[in-house]
């Protein structure tokens, strides 16, 4: 299912929320909200959800405006951040809910029900358990009971609220691929809440980089990695040194680092140099090395330029050697944005 | 020293535990206990069998009945009220929701004589609605609809401020869950709210039930003190006490220790078993 | 960017009307137990408040001001708020020992005590009343013992402040306990590894933190103090000017049908109420500038 959202504004209290929001998904795609808390993200995932109702705007399902139609009328399947699970109902029970409150003819038989719930089970890798009570599970069973629970309802789209944010790093890890194998599986248009980029590059098929209530950037991870269109951006995804500096006749200088800034006007403006973006270069300029240190397959290099700014490089274990003493470097690339 | 030093930094010396344990049991003791064993103590000065006699007699059964008539209309009426508003204001954000709350919290602050008086201008013979009451020879201040006004009064407050917090703190998740799964609101409210609810809401339905069945000074206002029908236990045992039946007054006060004793001993036990459900400040 | 993907969608739809009564909340059921909270409320609690302002200014102002404050009254008044005051000063002391000894110190029989604290909310206040009586008289348990010395406990504002004690003990305790029991014990250790001594960090870390607590409890027992009626009468002797308290002037004005001086004794008591209830309030969002 497609879905757009048009211009859609919320405000609490004096404090807006989302700010003008346009935003397209396509059918079946993975989508991620990804910003700072307070950014508005979860306002958007709950305005898309019918949680939540916008003060202007419009939200349209496959074209269809349901900006105020209510959760249930929409058929989303939701993943609260923290489960949300009924604790005194078994995992069976939680995930067969949304079955049992139908009423009629769309109400499938209690055969049916179980098989839908088995089915459900094995997807999420969860056989076996459906007797716990929630209380009797891991925080990484937690999560899967939930989403299970969010599918059973065979939703139109699939939303979820910061889902790894309360699990640990393995575990993280291990769900993430566990969603993206869950919506290959389904084919359900799915989007997702959340603060962490890696997550969010690693899992979406696009990013929707949110601050202050407005979208700043939406595209795939490559573009929003390599091609940031705002200093936010920019600072937000992706490891970056960040200069202060000014931009004059099409360049910008901070101190000795000198960089080309092609169509900017002149004036102050903002530099960002990711660290494996700085290169050994004898035409370049001259910082110390303080220290290096090993990450995995990289060493990061932390120097300080004459003029005292500090930089983070990042080379590979073969090239660490010659990051030692007095260097000479160079940005092979680098995101110029006016102030 | 080495004594001393194994004293962790949070704790007291013993000498000092020991004082502050002493000087607490000794004033609990004379405050609390005390009074407790008095009334257990007068009531029996003349044998079981004179107490048993007190408590049997028509107008204390009268005195039973009235307050189990009270508390069977007053308690549920606001263990209604208390999950109506907790709904309301727990699960919903609105302006001015601080402000209901110290409206719905008011009636412990104020006075039971006022509580009872309040009434008393409304629905007494000189009242708003005396003279159309006595037109239609319908009865509120001096009668059952009164004594039931003032009691709810008084415990008005007692399951909604124990459910409010209960209720804000588990947040709106399991019911935004439930909505956006296709329940409606009742449904909601049955299978997901209630069950966790369910033990604060017994913990405010105890406490009010102890103030229900033992107010005084309201129902005092608005019962008129008519013996064998007007009368609930605490008026009675006040008039007992009055009369110089002191056996009579303390056997009926002895039941309503007894009272309090099984409310004490049942709150303990759901606080023990449910211990996020907290006393929030009763009155 | 966003622009053209918004403008590469389909052509939008006319917007949905926004619904009359506007949504609030995903979650059902506002209008319906707003309306009956409301609706409770006003004909329980608030107009029968009402009632009482509007009886009371039935009166001409200076009508109004003799009564509330005629010789008789300002004595009532002076006793309740006292004994009020007293009593609440009194339940300071001891229920911050009782509730630093609950949540701080294992003792045998602790569940029991922890229960008892709460006996004068469970108690209906009749029984107390006769009880306390009983025990002050003169001649009684504990005034047998008084009496020599020259103290009389009963029948006289002695008395009723022990009333007001034995109402007022909850409020205190229950107001500190959970602030004590929340109390990070690493801030003690954190005072104690810089060279404070145990009392030092009671004094100057431990205390000062309760405060906020103690003082809504303060306020919350002498609220109920000012306000309370059935275990103060059976000791207080209710001598007009001596041992009369303002709630008993109340009844006996109304036993006498001066309905109107009736309501303005309450009007001055509610309005004391309400002024602790405002300070109450202040306090905790006093306290709340912490966190």
């Amino acid at each position: 299912m497609t879905i757009s959202i048009r211009s859609v504004e919320k405000t609490f209290g004096r404090y807006p929320a989302l700010n003008k929001v346009d935003l397209e998904i396509a059918d079946g795609e993975l989508l991620a909200l990804l910003g700072p808390s307070g950014s508005g993200k979860t306002t958007l995932l709950r305005a898309i959800a019918g949680l939540e109702f916008p003060d202007a705007g419009q939200v349209l399902f496959d074209g269809v405006d349901v900006t105020f139609a209510s959760a249930a009328d929409r058929r989303v399947g939701f993943v609260f951040q923290q489960y949300a699970l009924f604790k005194h109902m078994t995992v069976a029970k939680n995930i067969a809910f949304g079955l049992d409150v139908r009423k009629g003819k769309d109400k499938p038989d209690k055969a049916e029900i179980a098989r839908r719930v088995e089915e459900l089970l094995k997807l999420v890798e969860l056989e076996g358990l459906g007797k716990r009570y929630p209380s009797q599970l891991s925080g990484g069973q937690r999560q899967r009971v939930a989403l299970s629970r969010a599918l059973a309802v065979q939703p139109s789209v699939l939303l979820l609220d910061e889902p790894f944010g309360a699990l640990d790093a393995t575990v993280r890890k291990s769900l993430r691929r566990e969603l993206r194998r869950v919506h290959d599986a389904t084919g359900v248009t799915t989007i997702f809440v959340t603060h962490d980029q890696e997550e969010a590059l690693e899992l979406a098929d696009r990013v929707a980089i949110l601050n202050n209530g407005r979208i700043e950037q939406i595209g795939t991870p490559d573009q929003v990695h390599d091609q940031p269109s705002t200093a936010f951006v920019c600072g937000f995804v992706g490891e970056a040194n960040r200069f202060e500096g000014q931009v004059s006749n099409g360049r910008f200088s901070a101190g000795v680092l000198g960089l080309p800034a092609t169509g900017l006007r002149d004036g102050a403006a903002t530099a960002y140099v990711r660290p494996h973006d700085f290169a050994l270069d004898d035409s370049g300029f001259e910082a110390r090395v303080e220290r290096a240190h090993v990450q995995g397959p990289l060493t990061t290099v932390n120097a300080v330029t004459p003029d005292g700014r500090r930089l983070e490089i990042s080379a590979s274990r073969a090239e660490a050697a010659r990051f030692a003493g007095t260097i000479r470097i160079a940005a092979r690339k680098a995101h110029v944005y006016a102030a | 020293m080495a004594a001393a030093s194994h004293r962790r930094a949070t704790d007291d010396p013993a000498w000092a535990k020991a004082l502050v344990i002493g000087i607490v049991l000794a004033f609990l003791a004379l405050v609390l206990v005390l009074p407790l064993a008095a009334v257990f103590v007068e009531a029996l000065r003349k044998g079981l069998d004179a107490a048993v006699a007190a408590v049997r007699a028509p107008d204390a059964l009268a005195a039973v009945r009235l307050t189990l008539i009270t508390a069977a209309i007053a308690v549920p009426f606001n263990a209604a009220f208390g999950l109506c508003a907790a709904w309301a204001i727990a699960k919903h954000d609105f302006k001015g929701k601080a402000l209901l709350i110290t409206l719905i919290d008011l009636p412990f602050s104020v006075s039971p004589v006022v509580a009872g008086l309040i009434y008393v201008l409304i629905f007494g013979l000189q009242g708003w609605f005396g003279d159309w009451l006595v037109e239609r020879d319908l009865k509120i201040i001096f009668a059952l609809p009164g004594i039931v006004l003032a009691t709810v009064f008084v415990t008005f407050p007692f399951v909604a401020r124990e459910l409010i917090p209960l209720m804000q703190e588990q947040g709106t998740s399991e019911e935004e869950a439930a909505v956006s799964m296709g329940a409606g609101g009742l449904y909601t409210f049955w299978r997901v709210t209630a069950p966790n609810v369910r033990w604060g809401l017994m913990y405010g339905v105890l406490l009010c039930n102890a103030r229900a069945m033992g107010e005084f000074g309201a129902v005092s206002v608005v019962s008129g003190h008519i013996r064998g029908l007007t009368n609930t236990m605490p008026l009675h045992v006040e008039i007992l006490y009055n009369e110089y039946d002191f056996v009579g007054a303390f056997a009926v006060a002895a039941l309503l220790c007894l009272l309090a004793v099984v409310t004490l001993i049942l709150k303990t036990a759901l606080e023990v078993a449910q211990p996020h459900v907290r006393g929030r400040g009763g009155h | 960017m966003t622009t053209a993907d918004a403008a590469s969608g389909p052509a939008a739809p006319p917007p949905a009307r926004r619904p009359f009564l506007r949504r609030r909340s995903a979650i059902p059921g506002f209008g319906l137990t707003m309306g009956v909270t409301l609706s409770v409320l006003s004909l329980i609690v608030l107009i029968p408040l009402a009632a009482v302002v509007l009886k009371a200014a039935h009166q001409s102002p200076a009508e109004f001001w003799a009564v509330a404050t005629s010789r008789r009254a300002m004595a009532a008044y002076r006793l309740t708020f006292g004994a009020a005051f007293v009593a609440a000063a009194i339940n300071s002391v001891f229920g911050v020992l009782t509730a630093w000894a609950l949540v701080r110190y294992d003792f045998p029989g602790k569940t029991i005590v922890n229960a008892l604290v709460d006996l004068p909310f469970a108690l209906p206040t009749a029984v107390a009343g006769i009880a306390l009586a009983t025990l002050y008289a003169p001649t009684g348990w504990v005034g047998q013992f008084l009496t020599p010395l020259g103290i009389k406990a009963a029948y006289n504002p002695v008395g009723v402040t022990i009333a007001l004690t034995f109402i007022g003990l909850p409020f205190v305790v229950r107001a500190i306990e959970p602030v004590l029991r929340d109390a990070a014990e690493d801030v003690e250790e954190a005072a104690a590894s810089l060279g404070a001594t145990r009392l030092d960090t009671i004094l100057r870390i431990v205390l000062p933190a309760l405060a906020p607590a103690w003082l809504t409890g303060f306020a919350m027992a002498f609220a109920r103090g000012v306000g309370e009626y059935g275990s103060v009468i059976f000791i207080a002797g209710n001598m007009p000017y001596k041992s009369e308290i303002a709630p008993l002037l109340i009844i006996i004005q109304l036993e006498q049908f001066e309905y109107a001086r009736a309501a303005t004794i309450a009007v001055v008591m509610l309005t004391v109420s309400f002024t602790m209830l405002l300070i109450i309030n202040a306090v905790q969002a006093w306290a709340r500038r912490f966190d």
